[in-house]
């Protein structure tokens, strides 16, 4: 890219872009049932809006702190692990957090806790391993996705034979049955760790830099990785919660985001990864749903993309 | 090579009286389990007997579906190992199974009222197709790590599976694929299951031509100063292969990771002689697949998980164990 365009030129061109898609997504066959049109899609919107922030961002981060551009927190298996705690917390408490009655709160930050802290078993096998073993990290998070997978239907069949199918079909992404309820919560979460993220922008920027550098320009690397990989579970759970697992999107946002933006900054990385993400989102629903009046999951379709980006990524020479 | 174990002890087939053994011990336990009333003494009734009915007709089919499909799956596992060279390598960790969905799925949306003999040609083209595909992505990597081929595989697999996903949702078939995909006897009846003789024939042609395969294993030099058609041995190793995937998937679904564990662990025990080992390797995988079948029957009895289920988080953690140990050793 020769033409030299400023990362905020940048930003606002794709800000209007996301901004078109997102005012077709409302607009396009309405047929003038505002009452009825509006507050439906809004709640539809909102809820992908914040889906394409959560993953953004914790995708992003994540590859910054594994210095990496191919790991994401759903590629490691995260969106599964999240999974198996719900179906777990089910089995175990007998609460369904499907019906809103226990504590959502506390259920939460237990949620919150135990990824974080699976967050940190990977983290240390990564940086303990030598360089070369990213393939055996990326092959042993999927792996683990599979088994995370696997166990949870294995309890949610424990649970109750006959719910089963229902239970199933609540772990299928899919952003048609999102979960009005939750997306205030969801919200609040995202914006509480959204905050402490954009204070930590400056270090994300040193810590690009690689481990020795970061520790020398005077960071406290264990405290900022600690807290960020909080911060990501926190954003998985979010996601996850309101649609379920998305293998591949993080990765396609992220990437897309360092070829676009012109900069390396996490001050414009982030907002480009998650205008990419609305793009995505919203403008692949517009697609398929209002132009194509194709009746399929957007999620399918960005996993198709996601995958062949990801199988182009891997084979190419650098890795 | 990650995985390859110490020095190979050469066995006596002799030892393979005790996994027959066991084989026998878990077949009658798999016939007696179930949701209707059976008994052993009941048999002694005659032929007329409901139990001899509930036998014939019910137990003793699942039981041989099963052995079958554990027998050749394994063995499907260990021909692609040896020719892929590469020890994390089977068929669902190389797009043949999912591609073998696909077969399954287009042929249900163009023709429905195809035959089974007819479904499994389908898919085994298809399974065939999916695995060239690996094939011809694994020869642009430039930089082969072990661990870099099961995860283009796996990646494949994915993106196959998003095709099939995608079609499946639009016609209103996600309930009915996901029951194909998730590995599963419980509907195996008299009738529906004998199929999987072929795949057990294929597994016995592979222990035939089994030297040949285990020559293929050192490569495409070494196979060719020996006189014989690399490429020709190639083809027709992955031949059977997705033949067997299809099989099984046409039957009873996917079951994952068996191909991958089986091998591996006859391999550590025994070494790497494929015509020494493929017995070991048909036998055992037939012993894990009734086991895993029995846990799944009894954890929730009298209803059941599905074999799928079970494999996958028996055969993951074990693939995951494979793996990290692979690796402490290299460090």
């Amino acid at each position: 890219m020769r033409l030299e365009v400023s990362p905020n030129t940048r930003l606002a061109l794709l800000a209007t872009l996301a901004l078109w898609v997102v005012a077709a997504f409302m607009l396009i066959g309405a047929g003038g049932n505002w009452d009825f049109v509006l507050p439906f899609r809004g709640a539809k919107l909102a809820a992908m809006l914040l889906v394409a922030y959560a993953i953004a961002v914790s995708s992003v981060l994540f590859q910054t702190i594994t210095h990496n551009r191919i790991l994401t927190p759903s590629i490691m298996g995260f969106d599964a692990l999240y999974l198996l705690i719900q179906a777990v917390i089910i089995f175990s408490l007998g609460i369904d957090p499907l019906t809103e009655t226990g504590n959502p709160n506390l259920r939460f930050a237990i949620e919150v806790v135990l990824m974080t802290g699976f967050a940190c078993l990977l983290f240390r096998a990564l940086f303990n391993g030598a360089a070369h073993s990213l393939h055996l990290m990326l092959l042993a998070g999927i792996v683990f996705g599979l088994l995370f997978r696997s166990l949870s239907s294995f309890v949610m069949r424990l649970i109750d034979p006959n719910e089963f199918m229902v239970l199933q079909d609540r772990m299928f992404a899919s952003f048609n049955a999102i979960q009005t309820g939750l997306l205030w919560v969801a919200a609040i979460a995202i914006g509480l760790a959204s905050l402490l993220a954009w204070r930590l922008r400056r270090q994300y920027d040193a810590l690009t830099l690689g481990r020795e550098i970061a520790v020398n320009l005077g960071i406290d690397y264990r405290r900022t990785v600690m807290l960020t990989l909080a911060l990501i579970a926190v954003m998985v759970s979010v996601s996850t919660a309101l649609v379920g697992p998305v293998t591949f999107f993080g990765l396609l946002v992220s990437n897309l985001a360092y070829v676009t933006a012109g900069s390396g900054k996490h001050r414009y990385l982030l907002p480009m990864a998650v205008l990419w993400g609305v793009v995505f989102l919203v403008g692949g629903q517009v697609l398929l749903e209002r132009v194509l009046a194709l009746n399929a999951t957007v999620s399918v379709v960005i996993e198709f993309i996601g995958g062949l980006l990801f199988l182009f990524l891997i084979t190419r020479k650098k890795t | 090579m990650a995985a390859s174990g110490r020095a190979p002890r050469t066995i006596s087939h002799a030892w393979l009286a005790l996994p027959l053994l066991l084989t026998a011990a878990l077949v009658a336990l798999s016939v007696a389990i179930g949701a209707g009333d059976f008994s052993f003494a009941g048999l002694l009734a005659g032929a007329g007997s409901t139990d001899w009915q509930l036998l014939v007709v019910s137990r003793l089919p699942r039981t041989l579906a099963l052995l079958l499909a554990g027998m050749s799956l394994a063995v499907a596992g260990l021909i692609m190992q040896m020719l892929v060279r590469n020890r994390f390598v089977e068929p669902s960790t190389a797009g043949t199974i999912e591609a073998a969905t696909l077969g399954v799925l287009a042929l249900a949306l163009l023709a429905p009222d195809t035959p089974v003999f007819g479904k499994m040609l389908v898919a085994a083209a298809f399974a065939m197709a999916g695995t060239f595909l690996f094939l011809g992505l694994l020869r642009r990597i430039p930089l082969r790590s072990p661990y870099l081929v099961p995860l283009v595989g796996l990646i494949l697999g994915g993106v196959i599976q998003a095709v099939t996903t995608f079609f499946a949702f639009r016609y209103d078939m996600l309930q009915t694929l996901h029951a194909w995909t998730v590995g599963d006897f419980s509907g195996v009846l008299r009738g529906r299951y004998e199929l999987l003789w072929l795949g057990a024939v294929l597994a016995f042609a592979a222990w035939v031509a089994a030297d040949r395969f285990t020559v293929a294993g050192m490569g495409q030099q070494f196979t060719t100063n020996l006189g014989l058609n690399y490429k020709r041995l190639t083809f027709y190793g992955l031949l059977i292969v997705s033949a067997i995937s299809a099989v099984v998937v046409v039957t009873a679904g996917s079951i994952p990771f068996l191909g991958l564990i089986v091998p591996n662990v006859v391999s550590i025990l025994f070494g790497d002689n494929m015509r020494r080992s493929v017995p070991w390797v048909a036998l055992l995988g037939g012993l894990f697949v009734l086991a895993c079948d029995i846990i799944g029957r009894l954890v929730v009895y009298p209803y059941e998980i599905p074999i799928g289920t079970v494999v996958g988080i028996i055969g993951g953690a074990l693939f995951l164990f494979l793996l990290l140990r692979g690796r402490s050793r290299e460090a």
